[in-house]
């Protein structure tokens, strides 16, 4: 079946919740009623990842890349671009104004992008299984099932060099290898789809975009260290993923890749889905297990690791979800195809949720050693509004900041951790001058402070203490000493905490500390805030000289703190001003200034 | 469907495969471009067009891409199809109709020769191109 044109909607949750569905709809009846149902095929995809000017609707063969769209827009677009062959100019996306951009590869954000985790992406309709198949998709499964033992899989893992995407990055093969070779009546295999760091969505959306890739891998690993059961642990909040595995595993299942003697190979493997309730610290292996198990989630020391003792006891291979998509192209392409990508210590590609002041959020896909300046400036476009760059926060609340002296880092996991953050699951959050450090430091803490499990008590009490000692200092009350005070503590729950989310709980405030100090002493010692972001250190006033007395302040003020007659000075009641900045964002002629 | 053998999977594959094809853009190097003005319509571009896409699926031309323009300026020898190949200078074909649909793909793309009987012009220079140098 060959179709003239092919409209591809982009159907990802970013998306989706700017009416991608009602787009996709419209589209699909605006192809019926112009008679074209046998001529146009309409699909709706995963992310695209350029989620900054989404909705997004790409037209085939022309390659024409749309964005902003609206339901309102699916007749013109039929109507212009299917039925007359010309395109909408004014959805093609275009950055500079003066020049159309309506090829996706002249489009920035697309040029150093290397796509493997999200290869099928935006690309293949992921509630059919046939399209997955297309794409070479279970051709890696027939390759391990029929033609390779496990111990040469377990070695091709090896020459890859693949290591674990979720943020502490151990080697994949080693974990298969352990789990292999452990004793036990069964074994499990499970995939870790807990995502919580703020910001991050890499992982939703290629379970969305792409859910086949994840279920095959599992099966490739079930098949390798001898398990015939596999996990899938989602939290609630993600139900388009869920939905879509769902379909997906349906969908493997009635073809025979799921299920009962697969291809007819002997092999049995299925798949479970357990919905977890967003607790962040069950994206912590042994927490995750845990709540697999029907337990509360938290996490148990170790050694013993899940490879040898794990989900009920017995061994168990946990990746995630990132790690998972990477291995059905490993198998194809072979290992040394995977090590040629990246550096040295890093093979491969990574995922970025790259948000904040950036100018294109996404998500992104490079190769290893991509600096950071390539991925903020070259594909992000560089800081939204014009604004100065200030730092780059990575690996989430376990994370930290990297300033605009290390832009030019080669991201790997190794120089990630040197400059004190981490390459963490891949949440990417770009800070400008208007940020506050120490706010953003309090930020993340209070959010690992919130997500403790409790348990144990460097991480409970510690956290809790750091928190209200950030919480002091920006409310204009720091001392000199909490500085050190911070550093003991933070020291102390690196060491002595039971799971990772309390040994990196305290980063976020280290690695600020080392970068920042000036901005923190401003906050103690002059009792300011630099970035004008912390209500107790700052004072909104008038300037007379530049106050033109036009009232507009006066009018926006929620607290009527302002008074002055008409084309007279306007004065603030400091002991009114509730410091919102509406009449800083009001005025138009500078005459506010913050203190 | 029901539980596929290896053998069955494979064909699955193949067939589904070469429909995906064609919606990769960045292998093809052949371009069909078929005159779809209102005089391009009257004179049957629709039909000609249906029968490009309808002969490379036979020949199974993965590499050819099907798109459409508006009126190419030659209106008196409606339908017109410019195509632009590897190694075949680009060409302006007029009075095309579906059994010269089939002559073009089997002689233009398949066999490397022009169908002389229906060219008409060659494309006009891309004023747009290079900055409009």
């Amino acid at each position: 079946m060959s179709y003239r044109n092919y409209i591809l909607v982009c159907g990802g949750t970013a998306c989706e919740s700017s009416k991608a569905t009602e787009i996709y709809e419209a589209l699909v009846n605006e192809i019926k009623h112009q008679n074209l149902t046998e001529e146009v095929q309409v699909i709706k995809t995963g992310c695209f990842g350029f989620c900054e000017q989404g909705p997004i609707v790409k037209i085939l063969p022309e390659d024409s890349f749309y964005v902003q769209v609206t339901p309102a827009d699916a007749k013109e677009l039929v109507e212009e671009h299917i039925v007359k062959g010309r395109e909408v100019k004014r959805l093609l996306y275009n950055k500079d104004k003066s020049k159309k951009h309506a090829k996706v590869e002249d489009i920035e954000f697309y040029q150093k992008q290397f796509r493997i985790v999200l290869r099928n992406c935006g690309f293949i309709d992921p509630e059919n299984i046939d399209e997955y198949i297309a794409r070479e998709g279970y051709a890696a499964l027939e390759k391990v099932l029929f033609e390779m033992t496990p111990d040469q899989v377990i070695d091709e893992l090896r020459t890859a060099g693949l290591r674990g995407r979720g943020g502490a990055g151990f080697p994949t093969w080693m974990k298969w290898n352990f789990t292999k070779q452990a004793n036990g009546e069964c074994k499990y295999v499970v995939c870790n789809a807990d995502e919580g760091d703020p910001g991050a969505y890499m992982d939703r959306s290629t379970l969305e975009g792409d859910p086949h890739s994840v279920l095959e891998a599992m099966t490739i690993a079930g098949r390798t260290v001898g398990a015939n059961q596999g996990f899938i642990y989602i939290r609630a909040e993600y139900p388009l993923a869920i939905h879509r595995l769902e379909i997906a595993m349906a969908q493997a299942r009635e073809y025979g890749l799921l299920g009962k003697n697969i291809l007819n190979s002997g092999f049995d493997f299925d798949i479970e889905i357990r919905l977890g309730a967003g607790a962040f610290v069950c994206g912590e292996e042994t927490a995750l297990l845990a709540s697999i198990e029907g337990k509360r989630g938290m996490p148990v020391p170790r050694p013993p690791f899940p490879a040898v003792k794990g989900l009920w006891g017995m061994p168990t291979v946990i990746n995630n979800v990132e790690t998972w998509a990477n291995i059905p192209v490993i198998m194809l392409k072979g290992g040394d195809w995977f090590s040629q990508i990246g550096t040295a210590d890093s093979h491969g590609t990574k995922v970025f949720a790259l948000t904040g002041k950036i100018r294109n959020s996404g998500l992104v896909e490079v190769p290893m050693g991509t600096t950071l300046r390539e991925i903020i400036y070259d594909i992000g476009g560089g800081i939204a509004n014009d604004r100065k760059f200030k730092a780059v926060q990575t690996g989430g609340p376990s994370g930290g900041v990297i300033t605009a002296d290390y832009l030019d880092t080669p991201i790997d996991f190794a120089s990630l951790t040197k400059l004190g953050s981490m390459m963490g699951s891949g949440g990417m959050i770009v800070m400008d001058e208007d940020d506050c450090i120490v706010d953003v430091a309090k930020f993340y803490l209070n959010f690992s402070v919130e997500e403790s499990c409790g348990k144990c008590s460097p991480c409970r009490i510690g956290g809790r203490t750091l928190a209200n000692l950030l919480e002091k200092i920006t409310k204009g009350n720091g001392e000199l000493k909490d500085i050190e005070q911070m550093k003991e503590i933070g020291s102390a729950m690196k060491k002595a905490s039971l799971c990772a989310l309390g040994q990196t709980a305290p980063n976020p405030i280290l690695s600020t500390l080392n970068y920042f100090e000036d901005e923190y002493m401003a906050h103690i010692v002059d009792k300011k805030c630099p970035a004008g972001k912390c209500k107790s250190l700052i004072t909104y006033n008038i300037l007379e000289d530049k106050c033109i007395g036009c009232t507009a302040c006066a009018r926006k003020c929620p607290v009527g703190a302002i008074s002055g007659e008409r084309r007279s000075v306007h004065v603030i009641d400091q002991a009114a001003c509730i410091k919102c900045g509406a009449c800083f964002d009001t005025c138009k002629f500078g005459a506010i200034e913050v203190r | 469907m029901a539980k596929m053998t290896l053998q069955e999977l494979r064909k699955l594959r193949d067939t589904k495969k070469s429909e995906i094809q064609k919606r990769v853009v960045d292998d093809k190097d052949t371009q069909i471009i078929v005159g779809m003005g209102t005089c391009g319509i009257a004179a049957g571009a629709k039909e000609v067009l249906d029968a490009f896409l309808k002969e490379l699926d036979e020949h199974n031309l993965n590499s050819v891409v099907v798109t459409q323009t508006g009126c190419m300026g030659l209106c008196y020898v409606e339908p017109t199809v410019e195509v632009i190949s590897p190694g075949m200078p680009s060409v302006i074909y007029g009075k095309v109709d579906v059994e010269v649909a089939k002559t073009i793909v089997k002689e233009h793309i398949m066999g490397n020769k022009l169908v002389t009987d229906h060219v008409f012009d060659r494309p006009s220079a891309d004023i747009l191109k290079d900055g409009g140098k």
